[in-house]
């Protein structure tokens, strides 16, 4: 019942803060972003497009103080990530579209993060440089070498301030292990290892070690004539970690503990829920394949994104889901021509916020749905510059599923399907999110007057 | 967002589309329930959309796995429902009883017949396999000898016809039109071998499927494509080793079936070329991947041994 009790959700106003990306409707390909991530602080935000190239904002840490201005992100490091492939044996192109891009916790000052498109992850080294040395006895500072004879005294030269500088360099390439295209990495929490994979299997890898990895599990049938499921995505437990989950078509969820056996074939756990007959059709299956699963930071539930809901599983349940949330259920009814267009297949993501209490997730017509666990509450919102001036509350939004449209509301024939939003993000500590649409990228932070 | 009817197309040979609806169902039907014509519309609708979602696939990069394979898998519901009361037999029926020209498909009858002994024998065919389709034809090398009486091998074929029958000709009677615009494209193809993959595909990529088989001199034009795709057919284990990865990508088959028209055609040149730019590369245990030296060896084996 949205809006019925209100608590912590309903009590938050969000505002946009920014908006960043082409003003265009025109959208270039490769601008649009493809993944979207929160550094472990919240202080850095990368997004990875369809053209290859990762993009990192940093927080404004002086406006930190300054509630209303704390969700300002600026442009702190672009670089080309991945580039396209051609895979001479098969006459393919590898797409450089980024898939993911997850980090590693820091352990100096740089920062680290992979990133991954269809064949080839890599690791990647953010670092500043803002002072130099400058003193040379033997060097002028442009370089050049001066003449021995020319120095008659040495000095001891010193690190000077510069202009700030932030670099990236590709510390490690981790190619050649995947033969079908890679859609999850995820780093293990003893920070040594990760996992990748792909529709049909997951390798676990070493960071340091990029000329093999180890495969974990395989399900690629003897005979691919028998293909019925693939991988969708995995992810490793935020602690524990030999325990990691993997996705399917079929909408099942398999945990798998490594100190079991070498190869993880078998699960611990499956966790599925049993079909409702009185909503079977041919698009069943279609709808049930799970497109995105998160672990919670607490590490006792994850969740699970489906075609048209979010659900909450208790690590400890295996036969049906805790919490279930309907993110566009008037769509059921438009499954067909969803079929026909291919939105059928959009590969929804989803997210909690830092305590666990939230979840979000995106839909079309650029809206994006949040719902509060505790008090049972959700809301549609939407991404728009139009609708939305900074540090103006945004209006929720209401789709008429049928029947008299009452004013400001939607109706389900007006969605635009185009415009569709994937990928959000929430900020691991602070009331912030990021929403992307096709290629801008919205950041709204809460009132908290 | 209305759901745009799939039209049949209806040929000029004078075939007559596969009645459907409650024309075409079996009055002593098996099923409990009975189908709604509307229903039978609709379901045939969907099954004809996933038919052409599954053959109108990326040619430059690899489709999508995971929608492949849930397409596949709706395709398979459909056919089993299908089977269950009885509209299955009735089209695959329709479809060997259709005359076809002698001089076009011969392997339509064969794969024909095939489905007739499976009706016979009282077996349900067996499930549609998206994947199937292309397994059979990468894996078994068809011969070449660019000799115009050089027979077609069917080993390729048969193996996968139980699958096929079913599968690839279901888009004739339901008229997308593979068999009736096969015979314009038979004397284009007829003139160079080599430049044939371009004027060989037909407009509609459906059509292609049957470019597969035909009788030798048919096959002759299309099968020089393969060639060119696979240099040389060694029975080599470690040649299907190598290969046997490459069945994962459903793009091969839709690569196979148009001619690659649009993939750029590789001779022996080509694959020296792209040879000297992988180098060494690293190298990973995982199972799937074997080391390039390993595939230079083998490629390098098929180039000179062709």
């Amino acid at each position: 019942i949205s809006g019925a009790v209100q608590g912590a959700g309903g009590d938050m106003q969000w505002c946009l803060s920014q908006a960043k990306g082409s003003l265009d409707d025109d959208v270039t390909e490769a601008d649009i972003i493809s993944t979207l991530e929160f550094n472990h602080t919240g202080e850095l935000l990368a997004t990875g497009d369809k053209g290859g190239r990762i993009v990192i904002f940093q927080q404004e840490i002086e406006n930190k103080r300054q509630p209303q201005y704390r969700s300002e992100y600026n442009v702190y490091s672009t670089f080309q990530s991945h580039e396209p492939e051609f895979d001479y044996l098969k006459s393919l192109e590898i797409e450089e579209k980024i898939n993911k891009i997850r980090w590693i916790p820091q352990k100096n000052a740089a920062h680290f993060l992979l990133s991954t498109n269809d064949k080839t992850i890599k690791l990647w080294k953010i670092s500043e440089r803002d002072k130099r040395p400058e003193g040379y006895n033997l060097k002028e500072e442009d370089g050049r070498y001066r003449d021995p004879s020319t120095v008659t005294s040495l000095r001891v030269p010193v690190f000077r301030p510069m202009d700030l500088m932030v670099e990236a360099s590709p510390r490690k390439v981790f190619a050649n292990a995947h033969t079908y295209h890679i859609n999850s990495v995820s780093v293990n929490s003893d920070n040594e290892t990760y996992l990748s994979a792909d529709d049909l299997r997951i390798n676990l890898w070493h960071l340091e070690i990029t000329d093999r990895s180890f495969n974990i599990v395989d399900i690629k049938p003897a005979n691919m004539e028998e293909l019925t499921e693939v991988i969708t995505a995995a992810e490793f437990h935020p602690h524990q970690c030999n325990t990691f989950v993997y996705s399917s078509s079929k909408g099942t969820i398999r945990m798998c503990d490594m100190r079991a056996s070498a190869l993880c074939d078998k699960h611990s756990k499956m966790f599925e829920e049993p079909e409702d007959p009185s909503n079977r059709s041919f698009f069943s299956e279609i709808i049930s394949s799970i497109s995105d699963v998160k672990f919670s930071h607490s590490g006792r539930y994850m969740m699970t994104r489906d075609y048209l809901s979010v659900k909450i599983w208790d690590l400890n349940m295996e036969s049906k889901p805790v919490e279930t949330y309907q993110v566009h259920e008037y769509l059921r009814s438009k499954l067909c021509s969803l079929y026909e267009n291919d939105c059928i297949f959009d590969k929804f993501e989803c997210c909690w916020n830092g305590n666990d209490s939230m979840v979000m997730t995106g839909s079309y017509n650029n809206f994006f749905r949040m719902f509060d666990r505790d008090h049972r509450w959700d809301v549609t919102l939407e991404a728009s510059r139009e609708n939305s001036k900074p540090f103006q509350v945004i209006k929720p939004r209401k789709v008429c599923a049928g029947g008299k449209r009452k004013k400001d509301e939607i109706s389900v024939d007006s969605l635009d399907f185009n415009k569709k939003i994937l990928h959000t993000a929430w900020h691991p500590q602070d009331s912030i999110i990021v929403v992307a649409t096709t290629n801008n990228l919205y950041i709204f932070q809460d009132k908290m007057n | 967002m209305f759901p745009k009817g799939t039209k049949r197309k209806f040929s000029d040979s004078g075939e007559e589309p596969v009645p459907s609806g409650e024309q075409g169902q079996p009055a002593p039907s098996a099923a409990a329930r009975t189908l709604s014509s509307s229903y039978s519309l609709q379901r045939q609708s969907l099954l004809d959309m996933s038919l052409i979602k599954l053959q109108l696939c990326h040619m430059l990069v690899e489709p999508n796995l995971c929608r492949s394979v849930l397409i596949a898998n709706t395709v398979r519901q459909i056919q089993e429902e299908m089977t269950q009361d009885g509209t299955w037999q009735i089209m695959t029926q329709a479809l060997a009883a259709a005359q076809c020209p002698a001089d076009r498909l011969v392997a339509t009858e064969v794969l024909c017949r095939q489905t007739d002994m499976a009706a016979q024998a009282g077996q349900s065919p067996k499930p549609f396999s998206v994947v199937g389709l292309e397994e059979g034809y990468h894996s078994e090398e068809v011969v070449m000898d660019g000799d115009g009486d050089t027979e077609v091998t069917m080993s390729t074929l048969s193996t996968v016809s139980p699958q096929l029958s079913s599968a690839s000709y279901l888009p004739g009677p339901f008229g997308m039109g593979p068999c009736w615009e096969e015979e314009e494209e038979e004397g284009e193809c007829e003139e160079d071998e080599e430049e044939d993959s371009e004027e060989c595909v037909s407009e509609g990529e459906e059509a292609d499927r049957d470019h597969l088989t035909g009788d030798s001199r048919t096959g002759e034009q299309v099968f020089g494509t393969f060639e060119i795709k696979h240099p040389a057919p060694p029975p080599d284990p470690a040649l299907e080793e190598l290969f046997s990865d490459v069945d994962a990508s459903y793009y091969d088959l839709d690569t196979v079936l148009t001619g690659m028209q649009s993939a750029p055609k590789m001779g022996p040149y080509d694959l020296l070329e792209s040879l000297s730019s992988h180098g060494p590369t690293a190298l990973s245990s995982s199972t799937s991947c074997r080391s390039d030296l390993n595939e230079l060896d083998h490629i390098m084996e098929i180039i000179v041994g062709s």
